[in-house]
């Protein structure tokens, strides 16, 4: 940003549009069906009061909801959009882009958050589903290295609440080559010795779980949550086995020994500030 | 027997053709007939020149799968003397979809590691139509630590539609399998010459294609998911095949421009199947000559540097100067300074900017009120 257009954007602000929930103010669960209030789903952590389904929730309601006085500061990374293979399908990858712009309030799948969990300093970032399916493309890669470089800057433990389908497709190899981009971020981390956590939550599949979804130190998970290199379907349709019972959530995976604890959402900051302390030897 | 793909079917009927002369002339031999079969050689040449100078990306994406295309194991027995093969990952089994083992490579010492796609029915089911499960990348893994311990190179060939999803695989964790290789390939001090022969398929591809120099062949393709793939989820429609690969940028010369890779191997007229011996030896050219370049470097900056290149992928267009996207915690681990500087003159060039636009913008208001 130059003086130019800054003094342009302090003439004429860009009105903000308000998260897309409060629009939406009915919201199913997709798990039993029921219709809830989102204000209501607010105060449970968009988690269904029915049937404790962990709905997706928008990083910055997690966000207020994890730091200490709901109080954090974002952290930009950069963030421009980028068409390297000038994509259209049905519709052009920049539609896509700012629909997904406008519908997210973010400027891409990943917001990135500095403040204190239970008076620890953490770098938090979270993945929002609603942007494009929290695809990683070449901006996301570059969120998770801005992160990764925040938390050892600023020697904090990094933790990563991801919630992906995988790579985006419309940038091809800017997005595959995100695969080797985001793993040096988490390198970064871990040879700085501190903590690398990651939280799965529903969905973590494809690029994402193949990359920086599956290298943390600590491997927690949200309940019931998808996690998986090919999804359910892809399996069934390709190679046409047949899937066994609660296949590839989370439960499944912890019990064949790739996560460490299912934590439910309520009791995540707890468990986050807990294994912390213990890690860096903190008196409580 | 030679298979045809679609629009090589006009060099099918020359090439039926160039056998019947030559089986005449092989009876009774005459000048007649020799001069016959060159004409037609010609003409096979000619032919291929035109159908492939207008090649589209989904006909690129079949010669990259054509059944005779040299694979993996092709390579390793003519590029590799003293071969020895090592198989399993030690915790389950051995997955027969990555070959890897030591041997010779003109005259050094080299690991190689590679996807086999098989190449005839029997051998393609043993080798899973080169569709690695987490085993497959585990031993990748072993063996590439195996190579850092003895300061060996490494050489791996890629050439697959992508890790296989099965429920077994899914089960034993293979998108942890895929991280942890390419995590490997990223911190090992040693040099790794990776090359794209066939199919690249998404993180199957990049989990042991991630190296120092990323070469490929000339009519290989390189995407983050097949054309028939994106075709169905983007398109909703099983059939748009053409318009995907062609959206998707798959082609060598793609990569080559966004840096994905570092060189094109050119493949003999008529594709790598046509002449494998001649794309072998060439393919060998290349890696002894990177290899070489690489040979001299220190461990650390091996690494260095290949977390460098991958880094610089696809941030032009990001950042407003691609040096000052140079990596402060990496520049500091390695003890590079200067990206202080950089910023600075980063800050220079764009105050220096803004007091030129800024003398402009008067400069319009003069000359409209005078």
């Amino acid at each position: 940003m130059n003086w130019l257009t800054r003094t342009i954007s302090k003439v004429f602000p860009r009105k903000k549009k308000s998260l897309d929930i409060a629009e939406n103010a009915w919201i199913k669960c997709s798990q039993c069906q029921t219709m809830l209030y989102s204000s209501d789903l607010e105060k449970t952590l968009f988690v269904c009061p029915n049937c404790d389904e962990h709905l997706q929730i928008h990083p910055r309601i997690r966000f207020k909801n994890l730091f200490d006085g709901g109080v954090f500061e974002e952290i930009k990374y950069p963030s421009g959009f980028t068409d390297p293979l000038n994509f259209k399908a049905l519709k052009t990858y920049k539609e896509r882009f700012n629909d997904a712009r406008q519908k997210t309030d973010m400027d891409d799948c990943f917001l990135i958050g500095y403040g204190q969990i239970n008076n620890i300093n953490v770098t938090i970032a979270a993945q929002n589903f609603h942007f494009m399916g929290g695809s990683v493309g070449a901006s996301a890669a570059e969120a998770m290295i801005k992160a990764a470089e925040h938390s050892v800057t600023n020697h904090t433990p990094l933790i990563v609440f991801t919630c992906s389908g995988g790579a985006r497709m419309d940038e091809n190899q800017h997005s595959l080559q995100s695969l080797p981009k985001t793993t040096i971020a988490c390198q970064m981390v871990k040879d700085a010795k501190l903590p690398y956590i990651v939280i799965n939550t529903n969905p973590t599949s494809g690029g994402v779980s193949a990359s920086f979804g599956s290298l943390g130190s600590i491997t927690l998970a949200e309940p019931n949550a998808l996690i998986c290199f090919a999804g359910p379907r892809v399996i069934s349709n390709t190679v046409g086995e047949t899937l066994p019972d609660g296949f590839q959530r989370s439960e499944y995976l912890l019990e064949h020994g790739f996560i460490d604890q299912v934590v439910h959402r309520k009791e995540l900051k707890d468990k986050l500030s807990q294994i912390i302390s213990l890690l860096l030897k903190r008196v409580a | 027997m030679n298979t045809y793909l679609e629009f090589e079917k006009p060099i099918e009927e020359l090439d039926n053709k160039v056998h019947e002369l030559k089986s005449l002339n092989d009876n009774a031999p005459s000048d007649n007939l020799l001069e016959e079969i060159t004409q037609v050689e010609d003409k096979i040449n000619e032919t291929y020149k035109k159908i492939y100078s207008s090649i589209s990306p989904w006909q690129r994406t079949l010669i990259a799968r054509h059944p005779q295309r040299p694979k993996t194991r092709e390579y390793i027995q003519n590029l590799i003397e003293d071969f020895f093969p090592l198989s399993g990952d030690r915790f389950f089994s051995e997955d027969k979809a990555i070959l890897g083992g030591f041997g010779k490579f003109r005259g050094k010492t080299v690991l190689v590691i590679g996807h086999e796609k098989g190449h005839d029915t029997t051998s393609r089911i043993e080798h899973n139509f080169g569709m690695p499960r987490p085993e497959g990348y585990r031993k990748a893994q072993r063996l590439m630590k195996l190579a850092e311990e003895f300061d060996i190179p490494v050489i791996s060939f890629v050439d697959t539609p992508g890790a296989y999803p099965g429920v077994g695989a899914e089960q034993r964790g293979q998108s942890e399998a895929i991280a942890k290789t390419t995590e490997c390939c990223l911190s090992l001090g040693v040099p790794i010459v990776a090359i794209i022969i066939g199919e690249g398929g998404s993180g199957g591809a990049v989990a042991i294609g991630t190296g120092n120099t990323v070469l490929m062949l000339e009519n290989s393709i390189y995407s983050v998911i097949s054309p028939e793939g994106c075709s169905s989820i983007l398109w909703k429609d099983n059939t748009k095949t053409v318009e995907a690969a062609s959206a998707l940028k798959l082609t060598a010369e793609d990569m080559l421009k966004i840096d994905v890779i570092d060189k094109i191997v050119k493949e003999p007229i008529g594709g790598a199947h046509r002449n494998p011996h001649r794309i072998i030896e060439s393919v060998g050219d290349e890696i002894e000559k990177y290899l070489n370049l690489l040979s001299n470097q220190h461990g650390n900056d091996l690494k260095h540097a290949r977390q460098e290149r991958y880094l610089q992928i696809g941030r032009s267009g990001l950042f407003s100067d691609k040096t000052s996207a140079a990596n402060t915690v990496l520049d500091e681990k390695f003890g590079k300074s200067g990206s202080k500087k950089r910023f600075f003159k980063g800050l220079l060039s764009r105050s220096i900017l803004g007091v030129i636009a800024g003398l402009l913008f008067v400069g319009l208001l003069v000359y409209l009120f005078i």
